[in-house]
């Protein structure tokens, strides 16, 4: 597609990068099919390729943001259903980050909007803070009602019922490898996921050691920063980006970094983006590139194949972190059908359940109809478990449904040893 | 290419016509702020661009209607658009026109297996056609490369064909009822849930006529049950002669293949890229498609594959399985865009004698030496339908000039041999200027005619297929 940046513009690596990447587009509109925001309100405007068309026009234009532009490249869930779809290769999960920080820097939101990320921003990444957070709306939700705004609402109604103890197990430490030491590696422990289901990282840990990991818990493990990063507060990002990696960075001997929170997985992977023309680029490509989804690595070590004469039937929903923006598809299905799990997959499985991060409170509506429309094709396979690589959409599906939703790591960690996930209530032998 | 200048009246009551619109369509269907209306200003082909007046997106037939008549009443011109996937400009809009797209109206309406039939609202992609009916076991067989975006409503207005049309023929052979808005809001049936419509072929009017006639807002397909198996074989070739030639000998030996695809080695290298099907890297590859029972598919191999020795090929390959079998075909159906990572370009379609296939392939070449752009080629050689990519650069100043001189080139070149301007992507804007190299001005007159009798204010996508000197003095 024609750009019409001036060279000036185009001394800028970052303007350099986005012309590059609008360069690459052919307007084609396969990526329209597949956008789920686009299913829902099926206006172009609303599909990458429009998105596609306001960012350049607001890049070349250097233009301050108008309400309409913003209201539109908000409503995307950053699903990268897009870049699975496109032909021609358009990174477009690196133009929208760009969007999102100069509309940052640019545009002035309402009070509101800037007051209810500001919160999310200061509170998600940081799990003490999330954990009070999570107690103070569950005193608030029978008061909902009388919330202004429906995001403070959904916010409220996000919050769940029960909320584990700390778990010992996140605090810094090693873990030592059962038998022979295969692999070490270092664990994230993600943020939000801590305060909200402590048994996944129990299970990473119990499963990993077993199949021969030391499992290495650093100190100053925190946020990985995608949170921010797609909110457009770049800097914030990189601040607490730059703490994961120097603290991965501190383990010797560092075989893989191991994430169970796909949605981090992909910002991680990309590491040397984020960091580049930094000081920090170098380690930043390094531990980036050591990065790994705990079922890439439980996949290297091999798992026993397990046959059971009666199958739990599990719903496999594949988060768009690990489908769209790692390009990991067959790999985690495989693993739960390899010990004995019957895998069944849902319609339109490209398709995102709504949750991306803090979309699901920021844009409750559209959120909510994809919410959904997941769930009806999950229950139509009448499964008795659904799961998912990813805490985000756990929740977002937990909320719409009664089956027990779990994490696949729990699964696997369950089937080779490890104790039934509290989630199911039902008993299976 | 030149496009009618805005109509200075109706970009005067702008503000009259959204809040006409509006009061019809709600605020949700109607789009008009500049920065909004600018991600409409094209299709896929974005060498023409011209944001609209607004755009609305109704969600009912009735909603077309109150839109469109409220349009008529205000003289305004509307330009109908499905997915917004057309390479021919179909959905170019002016900058006094509405842009009125389908693409919310996308349910399908019924479906009856024991008539083979589908209605769909025609805002419905042409793949989730055939996903509403595949777990019945039935497929709806006209697929273009676009097949996963483009709407039905597109494919209608360009009786869209697509590489398996070889055996089953394109939209019009698959279309047997629509329900049309006509520019003054009045709603018609044509044809219905049974072979052929009564009286006058309106139907076969109605597909191809670029939005031109109507808005075409639901539609009755024909479906058909899944063959019961299907083998795509690669066969590479040194030569685009050879390759066309092998086409030319597999169609007069009257075998009926699904599919004959040719892709060039640019094409080849940039699919492989996307969709690491294995082709092999060689100057010329044919897909051939053969399907049924296990029986037919090896008779019709036998057949072909003789053939297909007798060219010297470098490479035979059938696919190992169903995997190989999607990746070599997810390749090939998103070569336009593949070739995105590589160049910007201009797509064509024409369509040739497949006799002809070797000559017009050199003199392709040939022309691509002449003006120093280069060519890529992927079509559907079975039936002649040409796609050659002219590869330029958007951002140089003067090259989309020359490729469009080369297009026309290639263009009279396939009327030359006996062919025709377009295959399946219509008329459109890319085409337009080189009606008069096909027809005579008394064929032109006779075709807008028709159009006189179903839009007499000439309102609907008015300046597109026929030639602005043409029908100037009918646009209003």
């Amino acid at each position: 597609m024609q750009t019409n940046f001036t060279p000036a513009q185009l001394r800028d690596p970052k303007t350099a990068e986005a012309n590059a990447i609008l360069r690459s587009c052919v307007h084609c509109g396969f990526c329209t099919a597949t956008c789920p925001t686009y299913q829902v309100l099926g206006d172009e405007l609303d599909s990458p390729r429009g998105r596609i068309y306001l960012i350049k026009d607001m890049l070349e234009n250097e233009r301050i943001p108008d309400d309409k532009t913003v209201t539109h490249l908000d409503r995307c869930l950053g699903c990268l259903a897009c870049m699975t779809t496109c032909p021609s290769g358009v990174h477009y999960g690196h133009l929208i980050d760009q969007a999102r920080g100069y509309i940052e820097k640019n545009y002035e939101r309402p009070p509101m909007d800037r007051f209810l990320r500001w919160v999310l921003s200061r509170i998600l990444p940081y799990p003490g803070r999330f954990r009070l957070a999570l107690l103070a709306a569950r005193i608030g939700k029978p008061f909902k009602g009388l919330m202004p705004d429906k995001r403070l609402r959904a916010m409220l109604e996000m919050a769940p019922a029960k909320l584990p103890p700390v778990s010992r197990n996140d605090d810094p430490q090693v873990f030592p490898a059962k038998g022979e030491r295969r692999m070490r590696v270092g664990l994230s422990i993600g943020c939000a996921q801590r305060a909200l289901d402590t048994d996944i990282n129990d299970s990473t840990i119990r499963l990993l050691t077993r199949l021969g990991c030391e499992v290495v818990i650093p100190e100053g493990v925190g946020c990985c920063g995608a949170l921010t990063e797609h909110m457009g507060k770049h800097d914030e990002a990189r601040g607490t980006a730059a703490k994961l990696i120097r603290s991965m960075a501190s383990i010797e001997g560092l075989d893989a970094v191991v994430i169970n929170t796909s949605g981090c997985g992909t910002t991680m992977k990309d590491y040397g983006h984020m960091f580049a023309g930094h000081e920090l680029e170098a380690e930043a490509t390094r531990i980036g590139g050591l990065c790994r989804d705990v079922t890439e690595v439980v996949a290297e070590l091999g798992l026993p194949k397990l046959v059971k004469a009666e199958p739990v039937r599990v719903a496999y929903h594949a988060a768009c972190s690990l489908q769209h923006g790692q390009k990991l598809k067959a790999g985690p299905k495989a693993l739960l059908k390899q010990v004995g799990f019957e895998v069944l997959e849902p319609a339109d499985s490209h398709l995102c359940c709504g949750s991306a991060g803090t979309y699901n409170l920021m844009q409750p509506e559209i959120s909510a109809e994809l919410r959904n429309r997941k769930v009806e094709t999950l229950e139509v396979l009448k499964p008795q478990l659904i799961a998912a690589g990813n805490i985000g959409c756990m929740m977002q599906i937990g909320r719409g449904t009664d089956i027990p939703v779990v994490h696949s790591v729990q699964l696997l960690d369950w089937a080779t040893g490890g104790p039934q996930p509290s989630a199911i209530s039902e008993q299976f032998a | 290419m030149q496009m009618p200048s805005p109509d200075a009246k109706i970009m005067a009551k702008k503000a009259q016509v959204v809040q006409r619109l509006t009061e019809v369509l709600g605020a949700r269907g109607v789009i008009h702020d500049p920065a909004e209306t600018r991600a409409y200003e094209c299709d896929a082909l974005t060498a023409y661009r011209c944001p609209p007046l607004c755009v609305v997106l109704p969600a009912t037939t009735e909603e077309v209607s109150a839109a469109l008549r409220v349009c008529h009443e205000e003289n305004v011109p509307v330009v109908p658009r499905g997915s917004g996937t057309s390479l021919a400009g179909g959905a170019l809009p002016t900058a006094d026109s509405v842009i009125l797209g389908v693409s919310r109206m996308n349910r399908v309406l019924e479906i009856d297996t024991d008539d083979r039939i589908i209605r769909v609202q025609t805002g419905r992609t042409n793949l989730s056609v055939t996903g509403a009916v595949e777990e019945l076991g039935f497929f709806y067989a006209p697929d273009p490369s676009s097949q996963l975006a483009c709407a039905i409503a597109g494919n209608i207005a360009m009786n869209s064909g697509g590489a398996h049309c070889l055996k089953y023929g394109v939209t019009t052979n698959n279309l047997l009822g629509v329900t049309m808005v006509q520019m003054d809001g009045t709603v018609i049936e044509i044809g219905g849930a049974h072979m052929d419509a009564g009286g006058l072929d309106l139907l076969g009017v109605i597909c191809g006529s670029e939005g031109q006639l109507g808005v075409v807002t639901e539609a009755t397909l024909r479906i058909l049950p899944k063959p019961e198996g299907a083998l795509p074989v690669m066969m590479g070739y040194d030569s685009a002669e050879a390759a066309g030639a092998c086409v030319a000998d597999i169609i007069k030996a009257g075998v009926l293949p699904v599919a004959i695809e040719y892709m060039d080695r640019p094409c080849i290298r940039a699919c492989e890229a996307f969709a690491k099907a294995g082709y092999p890297d060689c100057e010329a590859l044919l897909i051939v498609e053969v399907e049924g029972s296990a029986d037919e598919i090896s008779y019709q191999l036998d057949t072909i594959l003789k053939i297909a020795r007798d060219h010297d090929p470098v490479e035979i390959r059938a696919a190992q399985d169903s995997d190989e079998a999607a990746r070599i075909w997810l390749g090939r159906k998103s070569a336009f865009g593949a070739m995105g990572q590589i160049n910007d370009y201009m797509c064509l379609d024409g369509t040739i004698p497949v006799s002809a296939l070797p000559e017009v392939l050199k003199r392709i070449g040939e022309l691509s030496d002449q003006y120093g752009l280069g060519v890529a080629n992927v079509f559907h050689a079975g039936d002649g339908n040409m796609h050659p990519l002219i590869l330029f650069d958007a951002n140089k100043e003067g090259d989309l000039e020359k490729c469009e001189e080369m297009g026309a080139d290639i263009l009279r070149l396939c009327v030359e041999v006996g062919g025709c301007l377009t295959g399946e992507h219509g008329v459109g804007v890319e085409k337009r200027d080189l009606m008069s190299v096909q027809f005579a001005r008394e064929d032109l007159e006779a075709q807008m005619k028709v159009k006189d009798v179903f839009d007499p204010k000439w309102l609907l996508n008015p300046a597109k297929v026929f030639p602005l000197d043409v029908s100037e003095g009918r646009r209003a």
